[in-house]
Formats: structure tokens, sequence, C-alpha cells
């Protein structure tokens, strides 16, 4: 039942834009543009429109409104193929269920986390970002996103079989979301070593999470599948 | 019950045999009053001998907070720690008790957490000025206050108790990183809050005067912690059987 290399990267990408085609049709992306702007011009009648001001606090507003966006994406990440039955076919395919998850997972950080950060200079503008400030910030954001994104699929593969929704997942989530922010604002700075654990966390993460989605997401029924596929293949 | 193939198989199903509830319920109905009269006991001469402890020369009798805080502190990551070996035994022996222990122990560590951070802040007023300060240490505390209110919101939000337990038990591995993050930030990274002054290498920076109180509450609220938990999980049995009884009576 293993497939060769270039058939599984050939259903991964296939998976992967499937994805973005899904994403980008449904309007998801621009929605959650629309949100991370609204976040970002709602932020300065919170605080005050002080330029000064602004621009000290623009970092950290940044992060938030990043994160929140984040969130809210992660609903659209399982939840309609979960609707459609579409989901339990990730398990039927001839490669590793954990390889598939992570391409549906990178799927969803071309489409919808990407857009976010080419967004994140023009926010930057709407704050008053200082122009030094934006590439340490950027950079920080590029090497914690993918952390956030997977960290973000498990978050949504523990609330998908629940009741509690967008909640729950940002309660799940909140905890392993905050190392990550309080390193990403060591990282303005424009020190390198705040960069490095950030990538780390990001690669760790894009390893591990998948087998831990798989063993929340795989339905009970299927436990037994590709063991007894073996059996066969040897009568 | 299996016949035990060599010295570990045997170690595993005396183990095991706890896995049928029936057999927990006689042990703990042995253990229940016991393990509470031991647990008040200790607390009682805990707090009686902390109610003796002398003044501190600079913080006079505030210091008596600390006698709550500290062991309150040590149960927090030690019940979190139980909670996450629980689930790895429930994940890898498919073991229903562990499940149910881990669920059960959850609420009390939140309530010890839930203290920890209260009298921090009482203490932390008057000594540091201040009821709370984003500090490397405090704000990992908070933390996992945050991974125990979403362990116990997971449970209540997933109808399906065999996904409950799978998902939760995973939730509960992966917020296992916050563990070695509380018990390190003081070294780390330098902040507010003192370093460790008991549980390190070199002999404890304390007076034995103050240390022996200390460790009596400590021990006190490990054995409050047992009890709990026992009667935690004697209740969740006996709903357990009181839903199927009723399920019994109307299918009659």
């Amino acid at each position: 039942m293993h497939a060769s290399f270039t058939t599984t990267l050939k259903i991964g990408s296939a998976l992967a834009h499937q994805h973005i085609k899904t994403s980008w049709r449904g309007g998801y992306i621009l929605l959650s543009l629309g949100f991370l702007f609204i976040a970002i011009i709602l932020l300065p009648f919170g605080v005050g429109a002080e330029l000064l001001l602004l621009q000290k606090i623009a970092p950290g507003l940044l992060w938030v409104a990043l994160l929140m966006t984040l969130l809210l994406s992660l609903e659209h990440l399982f939840q309609s193929d979960k609707e459609d039955g579409s989901f339990d076919q990730l398990f039927l395919l001839p490669i590793a269920p954990e390889l598939a998850i992570a391409a549906k997972l990178v799927g969803h950080f071309i489409a919808m986390i990407v857009p976010l950060l080419i967004a994140i200079p023009l926010a930057g503008v709407l704050l008053n970002l200082a122009p030094a400030q934006l590439p340490p910030l950027w950079l920080a954001m590029l090497a914690g996103a993918p952390a956030l994104t997977f960290l973000g699929g498990l978050g949504a593969a523990l609330s998908l079989t629940s009741k509690g929704g967008a909640l729950l997942t940002t309660l799940l989530l909140m905890p392993f979301y905050v190392p990550i922010i309080i390193i990403g604002v060591f990282a303005e700075g424009g020190d390198p070593i705040p960069l490095l654990i950030l990538a780390s966390i990001s690669l760790a993460a894009c390893l591990l999470t998948p087998f831990a989605m798989i063993a929340v997401l795989r339905p009970p029924l299927l436990h037994g599948v590709a063991y007894k596929d073996k059996e066969n293949e040897n009568e | 019950m299996n016949k035990p193939i060599n010295k570990t198989g045997q170690i595993f199903n005396r183990f095991e045999a706890y896995a049928n509830p029936m057999r927990f319920m006689a042990l703990a109905q042995h253990l229940h009053f016991w393990v509470w009269a031991a647990a008040l006991a200790l607390l009682a001469w805990g707090f009686y001998q902390v109610a003796h402890v002398p003044p501190d020369y600079q913080q006079g009798s505030l210091v008596r907070i600390l006698f709550v805080h500290v062991p309150a502190a040590w149960m927090a990551m030690f019940i979190y720690s139980f909670i996450c070996a629980a689930s790895l035994i429930g994940l890898i022996l498919h073991h229903p008790l562990a499940y149910l222990a881990a669920r059960a122990a959850a609420p009390i560590g939140a309530v010890f957490t839930l203290i920890m951070l209260l009298t921090g802040a009482l203490w932390g007023q008057p000594t540091w000025g201040v009821w709370w300060v984003w500090d490397a240490r405090l704000t990992s505390a908070l933390v996992l206050l945050f991974i125990y209110a979403g362990y116990m919101a997971l449970w209540y939000a997933i109808e399906d108790d065999t996904q409950a337990t799978k998902a939760t038990a995973i939730l509960a591995i992966a917020g296992f990183i916050n563990i070695p993050i509380i018990k390190f930030s003081v070294d780390w990274w330098n902040t507010l809050h003192q370093p460790a002054s008991i549980m390190r290498l070199s002999s404890p920076a304390l007076d034995v005067a103050f240390l022996y109180p200390l460790l009596w509450v400590a021990a006190g609220f490990t054995l409050l912690f047992v009890a709990l938990l026992l009667t935690r999980m004697q209740t969740y049995i006996w709903q357990q059987k009181y839903k199927m009884q009723k399920l019994k009576q109307q299918w009659k």
C-alpha cells in the first residue's frame, strides 16, 4: 500500500491545490483579509489615534490582528469537508493520512496565511509602523506562521467533533500561541536568535502535529484498514 | 484474564486488573475514608505549624501566605503531569480508568492553579506593590490555567465519549510542553519572581523552621488530591451505573 515518492508528491499537491481552490471560490480569502483590515482599522479608535503611540504599539497590534484572523480562518479548514463527507476519503488515499493532512495544511497556509502576510505591510502603514520596524517583524511572522498554522490545525481537529466551534478552538489554542507571540515580539530588535527559535518551533510543529491530528481525527471504524489490506496482499 | 507470560506481563496484568471498574471500586471504597482522614489530619497539623512559624525579618506575618502558595504551585504542576501520564497510559494501554482519572483530576488541578495565582497576587500586592506583573513565571502559570480550562471545556464539548477521551488525551500531552517552561522560566529569564529555593541540586535555601511546615502542607495537599480524586472517580462510576440502570428500566 505504499505509494512511490512521485505519486505521494502528486496526491499531496493535488490536495493542496484543491484546498486553495475551495478557499478562493468560497470567498474565504477575501473574508479573512477583510477581517484583518477591520481589526486594524478599529484599533486606533480603541487606543486613540496618536501617531507616536500607534507607532510604538503597532508590532504588537499587528501580531494580535494576525492571530485573530488566523484563528477565525481555522473553522473553514476541515468543516466543509466534514459536512460533505469528503473528509473520510483522506484516510482511504494510497498515501499515509499524516502526509495527506500535512498537504492540506500546506494548502491552507498558501491560500489563507500568505495573503495575510502580504497584507501586513499595508496594515502597518495604517498603524504608522516605522519602515525600519517592518523587515524584522515581517520575517518573524513568516518564521512563526507555519507553527501557527499547524498548531491551528491541531486545534481545529480537536474541536471538529465537538459543539464548541470557534470559541473552543480559541480557548484550546491560546496556550500554544502565547509563547510564539512572546518570541515574535522579542524578534523586533532584529536579533536573529528569536527568529531561529521561531523557525525551529515551526519545523517541530510541522513534523509532529500531523501525527496528533490523525490520532484525533481517524474515524473509529477505519482503525484496522491499513493493516487488513496488508493481510490481503499476502494472500 | 490472560495468563501472564513473563515478569513484565505479570506486572502489567496486576496493573490492568484495576482497569475493571468493579475491582477499582472495591479497593477505592476501602481506601476512601482513610485517605480523607489522613489528608485532613496532615493539613491540620501543617497549618498548625504554619501558625507557629516565626515571622520573617522582612515580610513579617505575610510570609505565611507562601505556605499555601508554594505547595499549591507544586500541586498545580504535579496534577497536570499526572493527567498527562494518565492520558498516555490511556492511549497506549486502552485503560479506561486512566482516562477517568485524568478527567477527574483536571478540576482539582485547575483549582490548585487558581489558589496559586490568587495567593500569589495577595502576597505580591504588599511585597512587590502590584497585584500582577507579566513576568515569565506568572505568565506561564496563567497559561497553565488556560490549558486546564481548555482541557475541561473539550471534555464537555464532545458528546461522544470515545472521541472525547482521545481528543483530550492528545491535548493533555501537547500541553505538557508548558510544564518545563513554568519550572525553568525563573532560571532562563531573570524576572521578578524568585528562583527555586527548595527543589534544587544544592541544599535548600530555606531555614528548617520554614521548610518543615511547608513540606507538611505539601504532603497534606497531595493526600487531599488523592482523596478528592477517589471521591470524584467513584462518583463518576456511580453516575454511569445509575444511567445504565435507568436505561434498563426504560427497556422493561
